[in-house]
């Protein structure tokens, strides 16, 4: 594994299906009683989130804790709009501090990028989110539950990816990073994407992407083995992205008819935070098709794995639930 | 006035002569003259000897962010690059909309000394889009400003681009319209196409660009003005440019050193030392771009000097300024990637940076051929040597330069403004 994680693309085959599997084997201590490992003890993480997302900060800050490390929150003030100057005395503070890893959530696309290859700092940096570019962690964690119900084998047992599986993505690809970051790793563990938006939200140059891409996602969905739902922002349409919200959900909104055109086994999914009526009707979203909420206790053992894997300067997972010292 | 006798130069690129520099003129050219007692001896050492170089389009920063460049210091960098004339561009602040600060700025210029400063006189009062500026008054004033842009600003309403190319006819002006359709690049970051999506970073399309210089053209010829297009980026921006050539109307168009060299992937490494207005574009742009200076179609390099303090792009790429510094690497960048190509010879760079420039400019004195009792405006460019781009040997203020660390050829000896070195040796005096 590289010392950061910007980008999805910055992960190999071999390095996504190291994450999935240190995942897998982390995620089990959520059963049991004490949920903490010391692999991390001494280390200190700070959270540097420059745009606020509680859901995504406190998933890395449990993730950190769980492996014992010191956690710092910095929530820094501060946009694209203003000078930038902020990300880089924030960036020498925290070196000041001796910080282990720095995961960085902020508005300007780039911003984890500067930070890893700067100077600013030596801490490894994670990309929690970087304007309309990426979102890894996301990623992995959206993959990571793909794995866990649709591997070949099953429930992640067997190890490798998810090739041949039939992945679509809906909605404001345009702007999204998770979108970005889905798009590449899925492709990296074997699937094949369906981008799937009105014209106005694909980027120029998706051709590039190695997906596909449709306007119509009724024909999408009868072969989808997951359905990946990305937020729409209202505001959009002041921007002429589409005409209205009701023509939006009518057209890409995900409602209990589209839901019967999937597969019995396909898993309906969304990065949150959802606008419900939008993209998702409030019906499909709490269906037994939905692994929404399943998404979100993934996440904690997702970064878990990202965390210890950056910092515990291991290519192989040592960690067993049997040892001893894992459960003090 | 001290003579100087300037040994075993090649005029564009030719057979190496002497050069005798009297009195602000170009005294005597021959093979093996004598110096008079007090003549100071050049040796070129058979560097290329050109006319001083003219750029149309030069960001000085004063009056209002004398902590990114002075005229004092940007004109040492444009010496230090082969330039005897820059024409200063209008977005300071205070906007250079009136008669008092183009004259502040031309005076700033003569009291500097180290390059000739024709400033260029805003289009509409502050830049702001909505009112004519009194171009008349700046046509008039000591400066004699004939060159007028909102540059940094597009003058994207159409009627008030007509009446402006109209009103100009008067006193022979010409408007230098930085051609970028506002709403098409709202918070734009670079060059839209495979990179920007993949990026994140908001795409500025080839057709914001395309557009306002296809309805300029028009507009031109409608009213029989004259347009120059500033610093044109794009494929169908030279296509354009050529269309309109090729009826006869009077447009002119800049390309600069870093549309001749550098692309839009430089933005994947988000290092906002490659961010600028226009972006950097496409390989195949490039290439369009060199093409079209090659026949013609684009007249003159101009390097859109953009001089930024360190704060300004020691940040993340959408927090930072655009722009780049090209002075001092202009004519090294020229050489690079069209003489060393094969698409340029040295009287053409000649015309490119020197000639075309000051007869759009119309600055008189200026882009006169190299020949005895012309004006003794010189730059002696040694061709033969390479040096790697170091940030911090520089004339300017800033060190905002997108070279920095690349290997380019050549070298600039020495420059002459009226006979008068403002360059020895390689260092600026
Ligand atoms: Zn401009």
């Amino acid at each position: 594994m590289n010392r950061h994680l910007l980008s999805a693309g910055d992960l190999t085959r071999d390095d996504a299906e190291l994450v999935l599997r240190t995942a897998e084997e982390l995620r089990s201590l959520a059963d049991r009683p004490i949920k903490k490992l010391p692999a991390l003890r001494g280390r200190t993480v700070v959270n540097l989130f420059f745009e606020d997302s509680t859901r995504t900060r406190i998933s890395f800050e449990a993730a950190a804790k769980r492996l014992s490390a010191d956690v710092i929150n910095f929530a820094a003030k501060g946009s694209s709009l203003s000078k930038g100057e902020s990300l880089k005395d924030t960036a020498l503070t925290l070196e000041a501090m001796g910080a282990d890893a720095i995961v960085v959530r902020h508005s300007a696309s780039g911003a984890p990028h500067r930070l890893a290859h700067t100077g600013w700092t030596r801490s490894s940096v994670i990309n929690a989110g970087d304007g309309t570019h990426e979102h890894p962690t996301q990623a992995l964690l959206d993959a990571f539950t793909m794995w866990r119900h649709l591997a070949p084998g099953g429930a992640g047992k067997s190890g490798g990816g998810l090739d041949g599986r039939r992945i679509a993505v809906v909605g404001d690809v345009l702007h999204s990073r998770v979108a970005r970051s889905n798009a590449l790793l899925l492709r990296t563990l074997g699937a094949e994407v369906t981008l799937v938006a009105p014209p106005t939200l694909l980027p120029v140059g998706v051709e590039g992407w190695d997906v596909e891409t449709s306007y119509d996602l009724d024909s999408v969905l009868p072969k989808a083995d997951a359905v990946m739902m990305l937020r729409v922002q209202r505001e959009r349409m002041s921007d002429a992205y589409f005409p209205t919200v009701r023509e939006y959900s009518r057209r890409y909104g995900l409602d209990s008819r589209r839901m019967g055109l999937l597969q019995e086994h396909a898993l309906v999914m969304h990065p949150g935070p959802m606008v419900r009526g939008m993209e998702i009707t409030a019906d499909v979203a709490d269906s037994s098709r939905s692994v929404i909420v399943e998404q979100v206790t993934n996440g904690v053992a997702v970064r878990m794995a990202v965390l210890y894997l950056l910092l515990a300067g291991s290519s192989e997972p040592t960690l067993t639930t049997s040892d001893p010292g894992a459960s003090e | 006035m001290t003579s100087y006798l300037i040994k075993n130069a090649r005029p564009y690129g030719g057979e190496p002569t002497d050069v005798l520099v009297r009195d602000g003129v170009v005294a005597e050219l021959g093979a093996s003259l004598t110096p008079e007692e007090g003549t100071e001896v050049v040796d070129a050492g058979g560097a290329v000897l050109l006319p001083g170089l003219v750029d149309l389009h030069t960001h000085l920063r004063e009056p209002g962010r004398e902590d990114a460049e002075t005229v004092d210091t940007g004109t040492r960098a444009a010496a230090q690059g082969g330039f005897t004339a820059v024409h200063a561009m209008a977005n300071t602040d205070p906007v250079a909309d009136t008669a008092g600060v183009v004259e502040q700025v031309w005076r700033l210029g003569r009291e500097a000394g180290h390059c000739d400063v024709y400033p260029v006189g805003a289009v509409t009062v502050g830049l702001a889009g909505e009112q004519l500026a009194e171009l008349g008054a700046m046509a008039d004033s000591a400066a004699r400003v004939r060159v007028f842009s909102d540059d940094g600003k597009c003058v994207s309403d159409a009627v008030l681009m007509r009446r402006a190319l109209e009103y100009v006819k008067a006193f022979d002006g010409v408007i230098a319209q930085h051609a970028q359709e506002p709403r098409l690049t709202e918070g734009a970051q670079m060059n839209e196409g495979d990179l920007s999506g993949r990026l994140g970073l908001r795409g500025w399309p080839a057709v914001a660009e395309e557009a306002i210089i296809a309805r300029d053209c028009l507009l031109t010829a409608h009213v029989g003005s004259r347009l120059h297009v500033c610093h044109l980026s794009t494929a169908g921006s030279v296509d354009l440019v050529r269309w309109a050539k090729s009826n006869g109307w009077n447009v002119t168009a800049e390309v600069t050193p870093h549309h001749l060299l550098l692309t839009d992937d430089l933005a994947a490494t988000y290092d906002p030392i490659f961010k600028v207005n226009p972006p950097l574009r496409t390989a195949a742009d490039v290439e369009a771009v060199r093409a079209g200076l090659a026949d013609g179609t684009i007249d003159v390099v101009a390097t859109d000097h953009a001089p930024h303090p360190h704060e300004d792009k020691d940040c993340e790429w959408s927090a930072a300024a655009f722009g780049m510094l090209g002075l001092e690497t202009a004519l090294s960048v020229v050489q690079h990637t069209m003489v060393d190509t094969g698409l340029l010879t040295w009287e053409q760079v000649a015309d490119r940076m020197s000639v075309r420039p000051a007869e759009i400019g119309r600055v008189a004195d200026h882009g006169r051929p190299i020949a005895v009792g012309e004006p003794a405006n010189l730059v002696v460019f040694d061709a033969s040597v390479t040096r790697v781009v170091d940030p911090t040997e520089t004339a300017s203020l800033s060190r905002n330069n997108p070279y920095a660390g690349r290997e380019l050829p050549g070298r600039v000896v020495a420059t002459f403004l009226r006979g008068r070195p403002t360059v020895l040796d390689g260092k600026v005096l």
